[in-house]
């Protein structure tokens, strides 16, 4: 997900687990024996940075010339077919520092790395059978629209965009502290001229190009990605002629038996479940997703959409544990007869740079100059997303609902749009800076938390109950999002890793248990005090929209 | 609003489309949360299960953990495959009695 995924979810699950695991906590490599151009900008990381940059900027400057209409500009026109989509989603979802971070993990913590990769796919699934197609039958731009679609427009679109746009700007910094930190670990270059530079590229798609862009860079991140990823697996399974077990035969040999067993991950089920509610429902609830599902023509084309993402995110997650187990086998040690663990770590105690260290050892310096471009791109594409999320929101919820009341013209709604980017857009830069020393394992365990508790309880409830009323679903947006930040602020993760109390006052790293169930309580309590009249006229006639798809956009 | 809009929500065709929808969907999601709950609560519960070898070196976990991940994808899969058979016939045939 975000920045070294791995070590930031240790942090969420395991009380024992090392808080120094942290991005950016890289020693010299100069201990090393080991001759490495990794941190060092080579001509191959750079000549394939070029490329991609190029080919994608080519694209916008194409898909600029078709961006003209605000659905154009949100939406692709919804001319994007299911299987494009399907990668665009692939493309969001997958991030650099999943990629990095489940090989990290799994290089140095063995097993326990790829209960992490299962958990973050089993959203997927629930996306499709719980929102989906309702999703896109009702929706036109943001999924504040399906919440707002039959309620009083102004008050639960306020609230719709609150939730939403927390969520984006949480997300969006831990993305840019995690890129900061890791293009300075492969490429070498600074902190600040690294996020600066994936705002200024990132800006250019999302400006010019939109949707259509932002769409097509997903799509070509996503396949640079998974064939980078799979000929790295080929490269690690041809040393054991094919055969996983013979891999984990040598990690087994180096590490011992253990490493392929489950260590101390789950050590407290009850945080287990909560995190497990978090992944799951969290993706229900994350904008930049949503909003891909207005880029399609219809329902059915939504449902191919997840249905290729799943198989996409699902084939991702299954080969990284190879790639990472592959370093741990195959990577020599600081010294003569050493572990490839102690290589991994002296880089970044996180683990993430085991991947990239695999790349050059068994394909040399221009292959992982291929990586590390490889992950650069990833990491413009989802911020790509997730600043058009966060524009639309801005601007379609804000602008155009709330202070327009619906009344504004094509070319007002574009230029408003691009404003809108901007501003998110320098946000985005600006926060990356600001809390480039934070804890990023704070910040991805807030966004699903916020994802899953201020934002999925109201659409939900707005798609499937009659009497779900303007202020239910305002005061369950508004509980989800305060308990969220709040529980996770006097749990562990804040209260005693960042502020350095004794003992936490709330006992989960994860709130979603809590946060999300008191927003499904507090959204149904509320509507069935005060009943919204017209509300529930109109829920009958939504539904010729959301089942059958009368009437959608 | 089409002319003959309550005539088609009140019908039984209508109303059952929506239950099989929601009886499917309910079900799935049922069925995800055992298969991932379950692989979270035996690692929480019996590690040991879970290390027991299968191969040479191969833990019983290995397997288990793309087993979930392909389950994941078999039941959205299931989904589809319901859906564009007779879901998508019978939502064919009710728009097409919608009346504009």
């Amino acid at each position: 997900m975000s920045a070294p995924a791995g070590a930031f979810l240790m942090n969420l699950l395991d009380a024992a687990a090392p808080a120094a695991a942290a991005a950016g906590a890289a020693t010299s490599a100069a201990v090393s024996a080991v001759e490495t151009s990794l941190g060092k900008p080579t001509a191959s990381s750079i000549g394939f940075f070029f490329v991609i940059v190029v080919l994608t900027l080519i694209i916008t400057w194409w898909a600029a010339r078709r961006t003209r209409s605000a659905k154009e500009y949100y939406a692709a026109g919804r001319s994007v077919s299911g299987f494009q989509n399907g990668l665009a989603l692939a493309g969001d979802y997958m991030s650099a520092a999943s990629f990095l971070g489940i090989a990290g993990l799994v290089a140095t913590k063995g097993y326990d790395g790829m209960i992490y990769a299962t958990g973050w796919l089993v959203g997927w699934p629930a996306l499709m059978f719980l929102v989906a197609e309702p999703l896109r039958n009702l929706g036109k731009y943001t999924f504040a629209d399906v919440v707002a679609f039959r309620l009083q427009q102004t008050p639960v679109r306020i609230a719709a965009a609150i939730g939403g746009i927390l969520t984006v700007l949480v997300y969006t910094t831990a993305q840019m502290v995690g890129a900061g930190n890791l293009i300075r670990l492969m490429f070498g270059i600074s902190f600040e001229v690294a996020v600066v530079a994936v705002g200024v590229v990132m800006l250019m798609y999302v400006l010019f190009g939109g949707m259509i862009a932002t769409t097509w860079v997903q799509i070509i991140k996503a396949v640079l990605l998974l064939l980078g990823v799979t000929v790295l697996t080929m490269m690690v399974l041809a040393q054991f002629h094919f055969n996983p077990g013979e891999l984990y035969g040598a990690v087994a040999a180096k590490y011992g038996q253990s490493a392929l067993e489950p260590g101390g991950l789950v050590s407290n089920p009850l945080d287990a479940i909560s995190l497990g509610l978090a992944l799951m429902f969290g993706v229900l609830g994350l904008p930049h997703i949503l909003m891909r599902f207005y880029t399609v023509p219809d329902a059915k084309q939504a449902r191919k959409s997840v249905l290729v993402a799943t198989g996409f995110i699902g084939y991702f997650y299954i080969i990284i544990p190879i790639v990472g187990f592959g370093a741990a086998a195959l990577l020599p040690g600081l010294s003569e007869g050493g572990l490839g663990r102690e290589l991994i770590t002296s880089f970044d105690k996180g683990g993430n740079m085991a991947a990239p260290l695999l790349a050059e050892h068994l394909g040399g310096t221009a292959f992982l100059g291929f990586i590390a471009a490889v992950a650069f791109a990833t990491i413009l594409a989802v911020v790509a997303g997730l600043t058009l999320a966060g524009a639309s929101s801005l601007s379609h919820d804000i602008y155009v609902s709330v202070i327009k009341k619906g009344e504004a013209t094509e070319a007002q709604q574009v230029a408003v749009a691009r404003t809108a980017t901007i501003v998110f857009g320098s946000i985005a830069v600006l926060l990356g800076m600001v809390f480039k020393q934070q804890n990023v394992a704070f910040m991805v365990g807030l966004a699903f938390a916020v994802a899953c508790s201020a934002n999925f309880p109201s659409l939900l409830l707005s798609i499937v109950w009659k009497r779900f009323t303007t202020a239910g679903a305002v005061s369950s947006i508004l509980t989800g999002a305060v308990l969220a930040l709040t529980l996770i602020i006097i749990g562990p993760t804040v209260w005693v890793d960042v502020l350095k109390h004794e003992q936490a006052i709330f006992p989960l790293k994860n709130p979603a248990i809590v946060s999300m169930t008191a927003a499904f309580l507090v959204g149904i309590v509320v509507s069935l005090m005060a009943p919204e009249r017209r509300a529930e006229e109109l829920f009958e006639d939504e539904k010729l929209r959301t089942y059958l798809g009368v009437g959608a956009e | 609003m089409p002319k003959n809009a309550k005539a088609i929500l009140q019908s039984p065709a209508f109303l059952a489309l929506v239950r099989k929808k929601w009886l499917v969907s309910i079900t799935l999601t049922i069925a995800l949360f055992v298969v991932y709950y379950g692989y979270i609560l035996l690692i929480a519960y019996d590690k040991k299960a879970l290390a027991q070898k299968v191969g040479e070196y191969t833990t019983l976990g290995i397997p288990l953990g793309v087993g979930v991940i392909v389950l994941a994808w078999l039941l959205t899969a299931g989904y589809v495959v319901w859906a564009n058979g007779s879901h998508d016939a019978e939502v064919k045939r009710l728009r097409d009695q919608v009346q504009p």
